[in-house]
């Protein structure tokens, strides 16, 4: 196998979640992109332990999903709790902490 | 020179006994009252200035205890120390905050107690109306402290302590109406000459410490022979020039006629019977240092002549009562310091003309508030006149102040001045008895020209105005004041053991008078003396009494009399060479201090300011522009160490 193929597919997931990041207003699909993002991390590091033949990335690939659960469990709540009080899920309302 | 012989036999100071363990009252008792009634505040003004008035009698009768207590001990105890606490104790340095009353101390705390609670008793009729009578009590009580302090101290240390408050003192009673700019100006202005002064004292204070290496005057005085002459030279001409500010002499005069801003009796205490004669005190205490420097007793006494004629010139064209009286004040301390800056023969009889013009000036500034007070607060003497018809009390009063200022016998003041003119005369110190001499004329010129111009002649006093006498708290110390200035000379140098001079004789030493040399018999003398001071009151007669006198100051004079109009120029000359530009000096700092100081640290916060508020407006609170920011940094950081790598 070619690690060139998982490396420019984890590329591609990362930059679809980047750009989803910054260009969606929906706060579930933001979060999805967040995500996203994260596991094409994750594919990134199970490829280069794969190619060193370690298991260091793998362990890291683990902490990582830990890591993103916990953040969906916080984020998720944030985000009903934002949806309860504005009936909105746009990021770009919850603009009141500036300046 | 045939001069005197002092025999110097320093008072060995005791410890003190009976009444003498009380002097720490004279201090503390004036002290509480004062911080009574300031602290008080206005709970205490309907009694305030009786206790005031209490304390002050109760410092006299202490006073005179103490005195006739001193007088039970022999000549050579007559040094007593009241030890209270150690006021510097430092390693090996140690200034003692002790009360020495001797015989010079003793004199001094009559006087001030003696005269400061008549003055308590006449400002509570003088000020009844006035609604801070109680801080002017206050006020009067802190200055007996600190003039207590002054006289009672032991050292040089001590004694700059009392220095400074004395000065406090004296500038809060002329900026006591301090709403009136002129008295505010004025206390500035005495405060600030008073500085100078003050200055020379320190300075003297530090250089005893250093030559002496102790400020106590049982320690330093019999070292006195001992430093080199310069040294001591240096020392009494900086001593000098603290007893010319707060004594008003020349050239540090000019805060005097200024500080008659203040309340009348406030002149009389401070600025007349106590306070301005510290500088003679300090002269005649410090007289064993002094005699081991010839030339500053020189400048002493030729400071006192100069103030003499310029006091006495000065006030021969002033038309405001208490001006006159306060450049006659200032003439009159010339004389004390020609008698103290003659030497030993002249010490106790400088103290003796202090004691007796303590009297009759104060009798007569008490004499010019009653006019004033009868006359609506009229100070022009070309608006008074004939003033005798009314008020009857004060004009006998003043007329006896007036004979014994111009030295008539048998008056206080003839008495006392004729012998400083006498002694300057059997010293062979021709040049000072002649101008001292024509300096007792002028006096007796221009004290006429007063008494003439207010209480005879032809009345042109304003038609609105009624003279009337007045209260009898006023005239009451007039009374007692106008007893002791014609009484006080004749009983302190006629009487045998009254004699001023032998009572004082444990302080400065037994002088002798090589009076069997002189060209001119005593006799002679006083009569030269009495001519022309009748000369004086001729002149003055001739034309303040015989012809009427204007209404208004005549335009069209002489030009001595212009001069001695602008007050001989003293007071333009600072003006134009240290007033005009110091205030050029504090404008520019000002101006550098607000622009330049102050202009950097604004410049600075305005600059972070304005920076932060447009940097702020990058916090848009959109999520989504963070993220692009994270991203950003993220790029760059990885730009940063790829560029690094490589």
């Amino acid at each position: 196998m070619n690690p060139g193929y998982y490396l420019v597919l984890s590329a591609a997931l990362f930059t679809i979640g980047a750009l989803g990041v910054l260009i969606r207003r929906n706060a579930i699909v933001v979060f999805m992109c967040v995500e996203l993002m994260l596991n094409a991390v994750n594919l990134t590091l199970v490829t280069f332990s794969r190619v060193n033949g370690t298991l260091d990335g793998q362990v890291m690939a683990f902490f990582v999903m830990v890591v993103a659960a916990a953040e969906v469990v916080v984020g998720l709540a944030i985000i009903v709790t934002i949806f309860r009080t504005r009936q909105s899920s746009s990021v770009d309302d919850a603009s009141l902490l500036k300046w | 020179m045939v001069g005197p012989v002092s025999t110097l036999a320093l008072l060995e100071p005791t410890a003190a006994t009976g009444v003498h363990e009380l002097l720490w009252l004279l201090l503390a008792l004036p002290l509480a009252g004062a911080a009574l009634l300031l602290v008080g505040g206005r709970r205490t003004d309907p009694w305030g200035h009786l206790l005031a008035t209490g304390i002050s009698a109760a410092t006299f009768a202490l006073s005179v205890a103490s005195f006739l207590r001193l007088t039970e001990l022999p000549g050579e105890q007559r040094g007593v120390l009241r030890a209270l606490y150690s006021y510097v104790p430092v390693g090996g340095f140690t200034v003692e905050l002790d009360l020495l009353l001797d015989p010079l101390s003793a004199v001094f705390l009559l006087l001030i107690t003696g005269v400061g609670t008549l003055v308590h008793i006449y400002s509570i009729g003088y000020l009844e109306h006035d609604p801070d009578r109680r801080r002017f009590f206050a006020y009067l009580n802190l200055f007996l402290a600190s003039m207590m302090l002054l006289v009672l101290a032991s050292g040089f240390l001590v004694l700059y302590v009392g220095w400074e408050m004395v000065g406090l003192s004296s500038y809060l009673l002329i900026s006591f109406w301090s709403y009136k700019p002129a008295a505010a100006t004025a206390a500035k202005k005495a405060f600030i000459v008073n500085r100078v002064g003050d200055v020379g004292l320190g300075l003297a204070v530090m250089l005893l410490f250093s030559t002496f290496g102790t400020v106590a005057f049982a320690e330093v005085f019999p070292q006195a022979d001992l430093a080199a002459t310069g040294t001591v030279t240096a020392i009494c001409l900086l001593l000098t020039l603290g007893a010319c500010s707060k004594s008003a002499q020349v050239p540090l005069h000019v805060w005097l006629p200024d500080a008659m801003e203040g309340p009348t009796p406030a002149s009389a205490l401070i600025h007349a019977a106590t306070m301005v004669t510290a500088g003679v005190y300090l002269v005649a205490r410090a007289h064993p240092l002094f005699e081991a420097s010839p030339v500053a007793l020189d400048v002493v006494a030729w400071i006192g002549v100069v103030t003499i004629l310029v006091g006495g010139v000065i006030a021969c064209v002033q038309d405001d009562i208490k001006k006159v009286l306060a450049y006659s004040t200032i003439s009159q301390i010339g004389y004390m310091f020609l008698g103290v800056g003659l030497g030993p023969a002249g010490y106790a009889l400088g103290i003796f003309h202090l004691l007796t013009h303590g009297f009759f000036k104060a009798l007569m500034f008490m004499g010019a508030g009653s006019v004033m007070h009868g006359v609506h607060d009229e100070t022009d003497m070309r608006r008074m006149g004939a003033l005798r018809v009314a008020m009857p009390v004060t004009a006998v009063t003043f007329v006896i102040g007036w004979l014994a200022i111009i030295g008539i016998p048998p008056f206080a003041g003839f008495f006392s001045k004729d012998q400083i003119l006498e002694v300057a005369f059997e010293e062979e110190r021709y040049g000072l008895w002649l101008l001292a001499l024509l300096g007792a004329g002028i006096t007796a010129f221009y004290m006429s020209r007063l008494v003439f111009m207010t209480f005879f002649g032809s009345s042109r006093v304003a038609k609105d105005v009624h003279p009337h006498e007045s209260p009898s708290s006023m005239t009451t110390p007039l009374v007692v004041l106008a007893t002791l200035s014609v009484a006080s000379g004749a009983a302190l140098n006629l009487t045998k053991d009254g004699r001023i001079v032998s009572f004082l004789e444990p302080v400065f030493g037994a002088a002798e008078h090589g009076a069997a040399s002189a060209p001119i018999p005593a006799w002679g003398l006083t009569l030269i003396t009495l001519t022309v001071v009748a000369a004086g009151v001729a002149l003055a007669w001739s034309r303040y009494l015989a012809r009427p006198v204007a209404e208004t100051a005549p335009v069209e004079v002489a030009a001595p009399v212009t001069w001695a109009r602008k007050k001989l120029y003293f007071d333009s000359v600072y003006e134009s060479v240290l007033m005009r530009p110091g205030q050029y000096l504090a404008r520019a700092l000002v101006y550098v201090d607000g622009r330049g100081i102050d202009g950097a640290v604004n410049g600075v916060a305005a600059l972070i300011g304005g920076s932060s508020g447009r940097l702020r407006r990058v916090q848009t609170g959109f999520v989504r522009s963070y993220a692009l920011g994270m991203l950003g940094g993220a790029a760059l950081l990885l730009g940063a160490l790829l560029l690094v790598r490589t």
